[in-house]
């Protein structure tokens, strides 16, 4: 670590001074740096990993666009300083194909390509990481505000309703509005369709 | 060539979907640009008065800092009928939140730092950011956004509303909301000599690069935008906003490219909210529900800066039938920050006044507001007599009902309980300008065998590339994945901006004509193509002049399906059904998407959005996503949009109306008119707050509670 001079007075001491040489672990791979302490993991990825799938809406945990994986749970990664982040297992939406491998896409990217649960895409990476964690949330029964029984939490991730997976998504914002296709599209990955044909939730269509 | 299937009208996948979905898709703020520095703004903390001194030498005085920018040592830019965009041209502060210093620094963390260690001085004057009737500073503009006139009066309505049999005198208020995009704005500027390249969250990349280039005295061409992908815009980024004209100023003191992103909280003051309303409509009605008179009066507020009004009451203008009519749009300059576009501007807020009003009629009249639209169905246009191109707004209203189970609606108030829940049902009209604008495109063919359109359009989420993807191999004959399209580039050449809906009305017709130009000429040379590919350029200016005189609109009706807590007055919306007459509609899957967006964005207006002025300091007291809500993925349940086919043929070649902002329109009316026919409560004033439905509805538990889950 490069810090303060010695002797220095806490008020010359401008954060600007702390910087660390560290790795981060992302999408498999260790990627080394030097960053001041100030630098969350979200502009890590961004600004000095060329990582640019993780998305600013917010910078303050309101808006989930920069979701990430962490050791498997997603996590806001405006909210963690990327010096926290050592020694942890990142994955981005440029990673998470990797999770489904040999896919070339992870099945929810395919669902999302199918339902069109996007627009301008802004919040998408963001939707499709949360939506990662949220299902691997269910598989371990977690339940969620919108679950009946608390103590009893949930079965597998192919039982969540709709209502469910709209409260476990509630965290990414998407001002376009594509939430309909959105959940369509977790609850086919979910197994709520039963591994039917994907349902068009808000089917479009004109009047024959 | 093999008769091939059309793809206009088949659900084709978005084009640039797969990099949406895997994170390839490039934003403004992403682009690999080197040696880039960031610049963080200072915003003015005083609503009036003159920045008397900029102290920057705290901020000079950290590692990293590049430069401290103000009003004194940033190049002077053009007069320009935007006063928003002369950043750093004066000390004079317009309003709270306006850029009044600038700090340019080699990473994003030290910027932010400097950014609070300088300090600015201000000789504060009085301030006046309060929009309240009876302001001597109202007025009537002449014209109001959209080149529309500020008044418009047939008849006599006062007379006609005195001699009505049955009056409704009722005021509605809109709060200002926020366009709230998810991408902030953002802008990485680069000079070379006198070129300037722009990666720009952006909406129009030909009218931003035009109309920066002017405020830089460049000659035309010499501002290149690059906008591949756009986080959203809802009218915001269809001109260049403050953060974007900073990039600019910064990099030319600096040398140096210079990245800019608005903070989310910034994005509330610097870039476009919509106007709050307060707007008066009194309908004359005779008994069987026809109208004589129909009075809109509109008040709006925008800053000392630029007097933008937004057409409030253009709506009022196309919908119903009646005599006497009057419509009027109010203004007044306040030391408040500038509002500008925002989704649908005008027609939104008009049309939750007109439809809310119209509800409350046929709740007079003791009429299905069903059948008291359809009674006050015009032949013609009611203010300008000409033809309807097409209009089928009956149409809407009846299949829509239809679809959603109007049939053997109690009108009754406050009757359904279902626990603790009162359920009820509303039903609004929607109607949006069929805008078209002139527009450039070509078309080349590949010596390959490949196709390749360019236009200067943006997707900002509407599906447009997938869409003139279709229509060019529609025009050309081909599959489309031997069509590229590329689009984003002001290099492309003139074209409008993805807004007023016109973006693939203007765009197609341009890629269209060009594509058949290009047919034409292949023919021509018996397909014959040069090593270097053959290309065709055309230019819509005289095929959009040329069009007859007809009143273009797209229309619809909205459908609510509302749960009210009886205890609490939390509102739900368990179902929104849209109906809709927009033309041919291109491709069915974005077309779903963008009207089930407009509706989200209404369902949110309707119950949450509502910047909230503090007059004591002239700007809003909420400026984040935790104080300013936008409806979340538990906020919206069942929403659907139909349409019907419509053919026109007085429109484009393609013979489509825009709906990117039909959604939006008339959506917060249904659900205020479900609210009251849930609740019996009338909620005139948007946001429909637990606390405005509570204040009507009668205190303590209401018969029959019983504590169900109040969440769902
Ligand atoms: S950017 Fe992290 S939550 Fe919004
Ligand atoms: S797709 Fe635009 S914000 Fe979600």
């Amino acid at each position: 670590m490069r810090g303060a001079p010695p002797g220095a007075r806490l008020w010359d001491v401008t954060a600007h001074a702390f910087h660390s040489d560290f790795a981060l672990r992302v999408n498999g791979a260790d990627r080394p740096l030097t960053l001041d302490h100030r630098v969350t993991l979200l502009d890590a990825l961004r600004e000095h990993l060329a990582l640019t799938g993780a998305k600013k809406g917010c910078d303050h945990g309101q808006c989930g666009a920069c979701t990430v994986l962490i050791d498997g749970e997603r996590v806001n990664s405006c909210l963690v300083f990327a010096v926290a982040a050592q020694g942890r297992d990142i994955t981005t939406i440029e990673g998470v194909a990797g999770l489904a491998a040999p896919e070339e896409l992870h099945p929810l990217q395919r669902a999302f390509l199918d339902h069109d649960g996007f627009q301008c895409g802004y919040c998408t990476p963001g939707q499709i990481c949360s939506a990662i964690g949220a299902l691997t949330e269910a598989a371990r029964g977690w339940p969620s505000h919108a679950t009946a029984d608390l103590a009893a939490g949930v079965g597998a991730p192919g039982e969540l309703d709709a209502d469910e997976i709209r409260e476990r998504m509630s965290g990414n914002l998407c001002r376009c509005g594509a939430y309909p296709g959105i959940v369509a599209a977790i609850r086919e990955v979910a197994g709520a369709d039963g591994g039917g044909a994907p349902a068009r939730a808000g089917a479009a269509g004109g009047a024959r | 060539m093999t008769t091939l299937q059309r793809t206009v009208g088949a659900e084709v996948t978005r084009v640039e979907g797969r990099e949406k979905v895997t994170g390839a898709a490039l934003y403004a703020y992403e682009y690999p640009v080197p040696d880039a520095l960031y610049a963080w703004a200072v915003q003015s903390t005083v609503p009036r008065g003159t920045v008397r001194a900029v102290d920057p030498a705290a901020a000079l005085s950290l590692p990293g800092v590049v430069a401290v920018l103000d009003s004194r040592n940033v190049v002077r830019l053009r007069p320009t009928d935007t006063p928003e965009l002369a950043v750093l041209q004066s000390p004079e502060v317009a309003y709270r939140g306006q850029i009044v210093a600038a700090v340019v620094a080699d990473t994003f963390e030290t910027a932010r730092q400097a950014a609070a260690a300088v300090r600015v001085e201000y000789d504060v004057d009085d301030h006046d950011a309060e929009l309240t009737d009876g302001d001597p500073r109202i007025f009537v503009p002449d014209t109001v956004n959209g080149g529309y006139p500020g008044h418009t009066e047939t008849g006599d309505v006062e007379a006609a509303l005195a001699a009505a049999p049955v009056v409704l005198d009722a005021t509605y208020t809109t709060p200002p909301e926020h366009t709230a995009t998810m991408e902030p704005h953002a802008t990485i500027a680069v000079w070379d000599g006198d070129t300037l390249t722009l990666y720009n969250g952006d909406q129009g990349p030909w009218m931003t690069a035009a109309r920066v280039a002017e405020l830089f005295g460049l000659p035309e061409g010499a501002v290149r935008i690059v906008a591949d992908h756009t986080g959203g815009g809802f009218g915001s980024k269809a001109i260049p906003r403050p953060p974007t004209v900073l990039a600019a100023l910064a990099a030319r003191a600096v040398g140096r490219p210079v990245k800019v992103a608005a903070t989310r909280q910034q994005m509330f003051t610097m870039v476009s909210y919509r106007t709050p309303t307060r707007q008066r409509i009194r309908l004359g009605a005779e008994r069987d529900g026809r109208l004589t008179a129909i009075w809109h009066d509109a008040l709006q507020q925008s800053s000392t800066l630029t007097p933008y009004c937004e057409q409030t009451v253009t709506c009022t203008r196309v919908m119903y039938a009646a005599r006497h009519r009057r419509t009027t749009h109010r203004l007044a300059q306040l030391d408040v920050p500038t509002p500008s576009w925002m989704r649908a501007p005008g027609e939104a807020p008009g049309m939750f006044a007109l439809e809310s009003a119209m509800d409350e009629l046929a709740v007079e009249l003791g009429m299905d507001p069903i059948d008291l639209r359809v009674a006050n169905e015009p032949a013609r246009d009611p203010e300008t007599g000409h033809p309807f191109s097409s209009r089928n707004l009956v149409a809407c209203l009846r299949e829509g009902a239809a679809r959603f189970g109007w049939a053997g609606r109690d009108p009754a108030p406050g009757r359904r309980r279902e626990g603790r829940w009162l359920a009820g049902t509303g039903v609004a009209a929607c109607n949006y300008p069929a805008l078209t604008w002139p527009s450039t495109a070509t078309a080349r063919a590949e010596p390959g065998g490949g196709f390749t359109v360019r236009i200067a359009a943006a997707d900002i989420g509407t599906g447009a590339r997938t869409a003139l993807t279709q229509v060019a191999a529609d025009e050309l004959g081909v599959a489309i994945d031997r069509v590229t399209l590329d689009i984003g580039r002001s290099a492309y050449g003139q074209a409008p901006w993805a807004g007023g809906s016109m973006g693939l009305s203007s765009w197609g017709w341009a890629v269209s004509k060009a594509c058949r130009a290009l047919v034409k000429r292949l023919d021509e040379v018996s397909g014959a193509i040069p090593p270097d590919g053959l290309e065709v350029r055309a230019d819509t200016a005289e095929d959009v002049e040329a069009r007859r005189a007809f009143s273009r609109h797209a229309y619809g009706a909205q459908f609510a399906e509302v749960r009210v807590d009886a205890v609490t007055g939390q509102v739900r919306v368990d179902r929104l059904l849209g109906m809709f007459a927009a033309g041919r509609v291109i491709n069915p899957r974005t077309a779903g998407s963008q009207l089930r967006g407009g509706m989200c964005m209404g369902l949110s207006t309707a119950l949450y959005e509502n910047l909230e002025t503090d007059p004591r300091f002239g700007d809003f007291a909420n400026h984040d996503l935790a104080t300013y809500h936008i409806a979340a993925h538990a906020d919206v349940r069942d929403v659907q949009a139909h349409w019907l086919e419509e053919d026109d043929d007085e429109l484009n070649p393609m013979g489509s109306k825009g709906i990117g902002e039909l959604g939006i329109v008339g959506t917060a009316a249904a659900i205020a008119n479900a609210v009251y026919h849930a609740t019996g409560v009338r909620v005139r004033d948007l946001p429909i707050t637990v606390e405005r439905v509570r204040a009507g509805l009668p205190a303590g538990p209401p018969a029959g509670f019983s504590a169900g889950p109040s969440t769902r």
